[in-house]
């Protein structure tokens, strides 16, 4: 097993003890834990199934919301029928942990070219897990820029003949804009 | 919303489109073989690795051998140049998690990679690399890590900076050995590479207090780029500040500049770090407090629920420290109490609760009322706790609070929560006289529809107790006997047990409370019928067993006075024989409970666990323990005993604490002694007194504690005599004195030979406020009226220069001993002069009143006068002179 960062006092440095990226019905598209809290999948699962039921019926589509149990405090987002969570623990700087959400919640949805939701979360799995890999190395936050983690997401499928590499970082953008305009008409 | 719903009816049809639906794990691994072809498809190969993520993902777990394969087939990825296939390749290793006899494999392919010219590769290879990497390998590439910790690419840097990090766990000693990198990657303009940078070389430093002040010290002048950075540079300013204000307590704190410039910071995580860490500082005083408050205070209206959140949670633990400093603010949190969130409401109402005054409780009552039906029962709880609080810190606003506690409680809700309200309710009966005889009809109707045995049992038996001293008994009477018409057979038992108890207490209820026992033999319930047979007989219902009615009113409602736990044991010891059981031979000396088992009884007290009152239970108890001793039986009525002290450093080889017994001719000395040591076993344990700097005690008896073996908490004690009715003070000096003998820890079995020694404890003393008892009162201007001037001694003090008012007002609070009323003992923030009203009983059960008037001028000097009340001239001047010494 790799080594986990596991301080957790008013001096340390600010740790993420776990991402959740659930769909509608509380299942996992992609989810990534940074501590031995949970040690099992059942562990694992029992802490979600908890944090979705808690969240599902407030409305955390504009602003990102947040809650705190178990001693941990989690923030999270809707956007369409995804689920965006992360932990941290009850020191933590909640603004920190809201800094992370928003670096993910906006690199999904460059990457998703705006079209944010299960399915086509599933269909760029690999995506989801080059992003998640990209904010978090074991506990540690390593970029909270939604551009720069979409950026670094991209690159690496530039060669790959992805559709992304035909349109450059500010064109998703402006794609991901023009969608969420469109489904805040409707 | 519409859309949403509509997208979850479309559920089945749509998880139809799942690339993943029906994925089998086994299928996938033989997919796995294109890792092994000649001519790499780097696209499946990518597919296949997602694939394998996503089972890992979904909580699937592969054999060792399984994991194996797919590793070694993994390895032969890294002939393809894809990029893409690249950093599927990284992930999936970091998941596999190989062992190290596999590491060895892929180490020279992620070695070249991190040489590599391609940034990408640099970075992740390093962050695999370390990831699965163990010591001796280390050193192998701690060179390239040292050069990728000064990359001018920022990727780089921070992926071996971070990798740092954990490796710091394993390997301290050679992560250590790059503090010179490190430090100049402090200075890197990249923002996260200067974030990541100051974590690493603050915990290669962290055990180094100066060279942490240094640190701080030249970036708190220096620039720091991202607010991550700044956040952690805020922590580590708190840590110097905490450490050092120890040796530096006069003068400005060190970077509290520091963190107020925070406040003014662009970025809100900075500026709330800032806040927090001001709030957090050791004796923080209004001054320093306010500029934070100030900023919390606009976090509060933010429109982000995060940040509202934050604040308020924040405010809601100054509250408990500060009240008064947060008290602007209540404006603020009023309309948070319909926020949307439900976590920020509750913390909003909570923190009302604690700031609020006398004045506001009946509006803020009415809007919790509206608050209170659409939260969870853990929010109400914390309300219900919070409402308690501030009922017996404004014992005038029972009404409404005690109004408030019944509404709740006929409304619906969970055992636990019910619990807390009865709880406090109790509490509040207890605590406030005026507020008995509403409470307890209140508990009344309660029961009259309650579903919980447990609460019902146990108001029965509150009822019982407070019910019979009531002005007008008989109105409970009704309420009591409907449970023995109505309940089950717990209930109906300890209803006829309450019934029994006001007839033996009110003898006008007597012939009528026997007409409803009688009725109580036809019960269907043996329980029942025995218990209602039992009082009968007992209480002189048929004029069968003649007793006095003393001893009779001692035996059925008198508490035991042997531990249960004992005449449990010797209950089970018991062997049925011609003989019957003597409860007089059961022991009534209190074996302490071991160490471990008081730690997890250390809960709060509930109000209802021990009849009739938690609070006074310890006082109790040390008469209970005092009593069964013959040397002190004659000392008479107990006035008061002291909270434990301390007399030896934590965690030394014997921890003894001392607990000071007062009475009118007496002082008694507890010397509570804790063994640590396993290989010792301690007799005939005394402690030894020099009381040459007490002159007015006499030594008059020693109880030793016959053996003490590790773990095990023992009580040896000294009693001393003293002039009667004097408060006499001294300083007492103390040596432990005992017989050692080894344990030999396998058996546990001591040496037959021991050897006498001794262990030096602290001084204990005797101090004026030993002789005051805090018994608050409701009203206190009433009570001050009902004193009246006869005896009043009214004088001023000048206190000299002080650090704050409200610490002048602490330490003459705490010298007297007494109970402050009315909320009294908060000082507002940047007052100039404070008012406080305290109460308490004098030894000879004398009532004291005091009235503090504190006033302060710009120089810190504290002046104070000093009005006291009582009813003994004496006493008043007494009072008088503990200030004046």
């Amino acid at each position: 097993m790799h080594v986990l960062l596991n301080i957790y006092h008013s001096d340390a440095c600010p740790t993420i003890k776990n991402v959740l990226l659930l769909d509608s019905g509380g299942r996992r598209v992609a989810v990534k834990y940074y501590t031995d809290e949970w040690p099992t999948n059942g562990a694992k699962l029992a802490f979600e199934r908890s944090v979705f039921i808690k969240t599902q019926k407030t409305n955390a589509r504009t602003e990102a919301e947040i809650v705190m149990f178990e001693n941990n405090v989690v923030v999270y987002k809707f956007i369409q029928d995804l689920h965006f969570f992360v932990t941290g623990g009850d020191y933590e700087n909640e603004l920190a942990l809201a800094a992370v959400l928003q670096g993910l919640s906006d690199a999904v949805t460059l990457l998703l070219r705006g079209n944010v939701d299960q399915r086509e979360a599933l269909e760029n799995l690999n995506m989801m897990f080059l992003c998640l890999d990209e904010i978090i190395d074991a506990g540690m936050i390593l970029e909270t820029d939604g551009n720069m983690i979409a950026g670094k997401v991209a690159t690496h499928n530039m060669d790959d003949g992805a559709p992304l590499s035909e349109q450059t970082i500010s064109q998703a953008l402006a794609t991901a804009r023009e969608h969420l305009t469109r489904s805040l008409l409707r | 919303m519409a859309q949403f719903v509509k997208k979850d009816d479309d559920r089945d049809e749509e998880a139809e489109y799942s690339p993943f639906l029906g994925i089998e794990k086994g299928a996938v691994l033989q997919d796995a073989r294109v890792f092994n072809d000649p001519q790499l498809d780097s696209r499946r190969c990518s597919q296949v690795i997602t694939k394998l993520l996503y089972l890992l993902n979904q909580g699937e777990t592969f054999t060792k051998v399984e994991a194996t394969e797919v590793f070694f087939a993994v390895t032969k990825l890294f002939q393809s140049k894809d990029i893409g296939l690249r950093r599927m390749v990284y992930l999936i290793i970091k998941e596999l998690s190989p062992s190290s006899d596999e590491v060895i494999i892929v180490t020279s392919s992620l070695m070249k990679d991190m040489n590599s010219k391609t940034d990408v590769y640099r970075a992740n290879a390093i962050r695999v690399l370390c990831r699965i990497t163990d010591g001796t390998l280390l050193t192998q590439i701690e060179r390239y890590l040292k050069q990728a910790i000064v990359d001018k690419n920022p990727v780089v840097a921070s992926a071996a900076l971070v990798s740092g990090i954990h490796l710091l766990q394993t390997n301290p000693e050679i992560v250590k050995r790059w503090s010179n990198e490190v430090q100049e990657a402090v200075q890197s303009r990249a923002a996260l590479v200067q974030f990541h940078a100051l974590a690493l070389l603050h915990q290669i430093r962290q055990n180094d207090r100066l060279a942490v002040s240094k640190l701080v010290t030249s970036l708190t002048r220096g620039t720091v780029r991202s607010p991550l950075a700044q956040c952690l540079l805020i922590r580590y300013a708190s840590q110097v500040i905490r450490e050092s204000s120890m040796n530096n307590q006069s003068g400005d704190r060190p970077f509290y500049d520091y963190l107020e410039g925070c406040l003014r910071h662009k970025a809100e995580m900075v500026i709330f770090e800032a806040a927090r860490a001001i709030t957090e500082l050791n004796g923080v005083t209004s001054r320093e407090l306010t500029p934070a408050i100030t900023v919390l205070q606009l976090f509060l209206s933010s429109s982000k629920p995060v940040l509202r959140f934050a604040a308020v949670r924040t405010l809601n633990k100054v509250a408990m420290t500060h009240p008064m400093a947060v008290t602007n603010c209540n404006i603020d949190m009023e309309s948070l109490i319909s926020d949307q969130n439900r976590s920020i409401a509750t913390l909003a109402i909570t923190s009302l609760l604690k700031t609020g005054n006398e004045s506001g409780v009946d509006r803020l009552m009415k809007q919790i009322t509206n608050f209170m039906s659409d939260i969870a029962d853990e929010f109400k709880i914390v309300v219900v706790d919070a409402i308690r609080s501030l009922c017996l810190k404004f014992p005038l606003k029972y009404r409404s609070l005690m109004n408030f506690l019944s509404n709740i409680l006929r409304e619906e809700g969970g055992f636990e929560y019910k619990k807390a309200i009865v709880d406090s309710i109790v509490i509040l009966i207890r605590d406030i006289p005026d507020a008995k005889e509403s409470g307890l009809l209140h508990l009344c109707e309660f029961i009259e529809d309650c579903e919980f045995t447990y609460l019902s049992t146990q108001i029965l038996h509150f009822l019982g107790v407070e019910g019979p001293k009531t002005s007008d008994p008989s109105k409970y009477i009704r309420y009591i006997y409907n449970r023995v018409i109505l309940e089950n057979a717990t209930v109906r038992a300890s209803a006829v047990s309450t019934l029994a108890k006001f007839g033996a207490m009110v003898d006008s209820l007597k012939p009528r409370i026997f007409i409803l026992l009688r009725r109580c033999l036809y019960d269907n319930d043996d329980e029942v019928r025995d218990r209602a047979t039992l009082y009968l007989n007992t209480l002189g219902g048929d004029g069968s067993v003649v007793e006095t009615e003393k001893d009779v009113k001692d035996f059925l409602f008198g508490s035991l006075d042997i531990p249960l736990v004992n005449l449990e044991t010797s209950l089970k010891n018991y062997e049925p024989t011609e003989e019957h059981f003597d409860i007089s031979s059961v022991p009534k000396e209190v074996k302490s409970q071991p160490l471990a088992e008081k730690k997890s009884a250390g809960k709060k007290p509930t109000a209802l666990g021990a009849p009739p009152a938690a609070p006074t239970s310890t006082v109790d108890a040390y008469e209970k323990l005092l009593s069964s001793i013959p040397e002190f039986s004659t000392f008479g009525q107990l006035f008061k005993s002291s909270a434990p002290v301390e007399l030896t450093e934590a965690e030394t080889e014997y921890a003894v604490n001392v607990v000071k017994h007062i009475f009118d001719k007496h002082v008694v000395f507890q010397y509570n002694c804790t063994n640590t040591i396993p290989e010792q076993l301690l007799e005939n344990v005394v402690v030894v007194v020099d009381a040459s700097e007490a002159e007015e005690f006499a030594e008059v008896a020693t109880k030793p504690l016959k053996a003490l073996p590790y773990d095990t908490p023992g009580q040896t004690f000294v009693a001393f005599e003293k002039p009667e009715g004097v408060p006499a003070v001294g300083r007492f000096s103390n040596v432990l004195k005992f017989i050692v003998k080894e344990v030999d820890p396998s058996t546990g079995e001591a040496e037959e030979d021991g050897v006498e020694d001794e262990y030096q404890l602290e001084d204990s003393e005797i101090v004026a406020a030993d002789y005051m008892l805090k018994v608050g009162v409701s009203n206190f201007r009433n009570a001050w009226e009902s004193l009246g001037p006869d005896f009043e001694r009214i004088d001023e003090y000048g206190l000299g220069p002080r650090e704050s008012l409200s610490e002048a007002v602490n330490a003459v609070v705490n010298l007297l001993g007494m109970q402050p009323c009315e909320g009294t003992e908060v000082v507002a923030a940047n007052s100039r002069s404070h008012s406080c009203l305290l109460s308490g009983v004098y030894i000879g059960n004398v009532k004291v009143l005091v009235r503090l008037s504190f006033g302060v001028d710009s120089s810190k000097e504290v002046a104070m006068k000093l009005a006291v009340r009582s009813e003994d001239e004496s006493v008043s001047d007494a009072i008088h002179e503990i200030v004046a010494n």
